[in-house]
């Protein structure tokens, strides 16, 4: 055993990693959820400007099950959950694995304020079934999870903590920079965050607020500084979604990248798409703040730089 | 050239015609956002560190450095004394230059020295390096699994983490990348 070392000492993770991921299906299905499985090879996924995929004979390693997920809301499935490997290249980094595992829900008749009650109860029921009660240690921080948890909206954030507007940082081309150095580390501190209501640009799949079409539905959940969730009320209108996709891809392709087929059959299927909302959650960082692990690596057997 | 998706820590990198070390490096990306490439970088002359964040489209230029193979004999009075093999000269480095790897040096093994303009910067050894454990608490049997680790010193004086089943006097593989314990070694 003294070879596997490395192996060895991450028992307890993963121990913890099938704890989790036998609590969340026991939280999904005994809400009425059902479980389902999409395949991870697709012919056309949907384009975003800032995700690379893997090219597999031709097809694409799904960066996310989405595009299947939404055809199943769309054909009447109304709850219905999956956890699955997806596959982003190029990403790679403390909170970054190459393949990941993603937790992935949708809901008919919902939009994104239900899913974050939805995380609350989870998250929630995660802790108590792992022992921790109503707060979690993570690196030294204590997060309280009682409900309601805090809930800013992205302009409010930027102007708390932030050195510019968003309008400003949008201006500036610096948004991401911005975010990521002088927002998020100080988001879900205390309590986890839900940061909410993102610019019209960013949300390629999220339905504009109707209180404010400069905006759209699309929230982020973050604990300890990490973004662990990202959450839409689901675009439902083919024409617009269509024109997001066009846009998104002529972005692509001037860039360089490789092309995509349009997503057809997943437009296709959005007239049957009522109100719904829908949500991607990293499992591996899930299980990193249970874990009180600063590195993802600490909580999956094999990295791929030990393969 | 460089993309940024080759960035990773210790690369090193040519900014207005000097080297300079990636120290801290780290992948960032928004949900929905680009990657971003926050680094930590250290001019390798003057030690001057500064933090940049790179986007997914820069390109980096390589650092023109020399590595020549020596041998390391001993040091004295925190100076590192080591060999060119080839005309036997001798050099010394400061704790400073030899950084981490001070941590393994034992006498004699062969090192690779970093050289700008014939000035020494840093030195490389292998990977993997087997140091002999002269301190550590005995072994409670029984907690071989649990994934609990004890600390011990080994012949350098310096300290890590190892398995609970590591006792004095053993051999043990040391990664010197990351300065974690690897596996037991057998003579």
């Amino acid at each position: 055993m003294d070879g596997s070392w490395s192996l060895v000492k991450k028992q307890r993770a993963l121990r913890l990693r099938a704890k989790i991921l036998q609590e969340l299906r026991n939280f999904f299905i005994t809400k009425g959820y059902l479980e389902i499985e999409t395949p991870c090879l697709i012919p056309a996924p949907a384009p975003e400007f800032h995700i690379d995929t893997m090219i597999c004979h031709g097809w694409f390693l799904h960066p996310s099950p989405e595009l299947c997920m939404k055809r199943l809301l769309a054909a009447g499935y109304d709850k219905i959950f999956q956890i699955c490997r997806c596959f982003r290249q190029h990403e790679r980094g403390a909170r970054h694995l190459p393949e990941f595992t993603m937790l992935e829900w949708y809901r008919r008749d919902a939009d994104y304020r239900d899913l974050m009650e939805e995380c609350e109860d989870l998250i929630l029921h995660l802790a108590a079934a792992l022992d921790h009660g109503a707060a979690l240690c993570y690196q030294g921080q204590v997060i309280h999870l009682q409900k309601p948890w805090e809930r800013v909206t992205v302009n409010a954030a930027f102007e708390k903590y932030a050195v510019m507007s968003v309008e400003e940082a949008l201006g500036g081309d610096c948004f991401d920079e911005v975010l990521t150095a002088g927002v998020e580390p100080n988001l879900g501190k205390e309590q986890p965050t839900f940061l909410y209501d993102y610019p019209l640009a960013l949300g390629s799949l999220a339905r504009a607020k109707k209180e404010d079409a400069s905006v759209v539905e699309r929230f982020e959940l973050y604990m300890a500084g990490m973004e662990l969730a990202n959450a839409f009320t689901e675009l439902t209108d083919t024409e617009e979604q269509r024109r997001r996709f066009v846009k998104e891809e002529d972005k692509r392709r001037r860039a360089g990248k490789p092309p995509y087929p349009a997503p057809e059959l997943f437009l296709e299927s959005l007239p049957g798409l009522e109100e719904s909302a829908g949500i991607a959650l990293g499992l591996d960082r899930l299980v990193m703040i249970f874990a009180d692990a600063l590195h993802i690596d600490d909580v999956v057997a094999f990295p791929p730089e030990t393969l | 050239m460089y993309a940024a998706s080759d960035l990773k820590k210790n690369l090193r990198i040519k900014i207005d015609n000097e080297p300079y070390i990636l120290t801290e490096f780290n992948f960032v990306k928004p949900g929905k956002g680009q990657a971003l490439y926050r680094c930590k970088l250290k001019n390798m002359i003057s030690g001057a560190q500064f933090e940049r964040t790179f986007r997914s489209v820069d390109v980096f230029e390589p650092a023109d450095l020399q590595e020549k193979k020596m041998q390391y004999l001993y040091e004295q009075d925190g100076k590192y004394c080591f060999m060119d093999n080839e005309n036997y000269e001798q050099i010394l480095l400061t704790a400073e230059q030899v950084g981490d790897a001070r941590n393994y040096l034992i006498e004699n093994i062969e090192a690779e020295v970093l050289l700008f303009e014939d000035r020494p910067l840093g030195v490389t050894i292998a990977n993997f390096m087997d140091l002999v454990v002269t301190k550590a608490d005995p072994w409670a049997k029984g907690d071989s699994v649990s994934g609990n680790t004890k600390p011990v010193t080994v012949e350098t004086g310096y300290v890590l983490q190892v398995p609970p089943f590591i006792e004095e006097g053993e051999k043990i593989r040391v990664d010197t990348r990351t300065g974690e314990y690897l596996t037991r070694v057998k003579d």
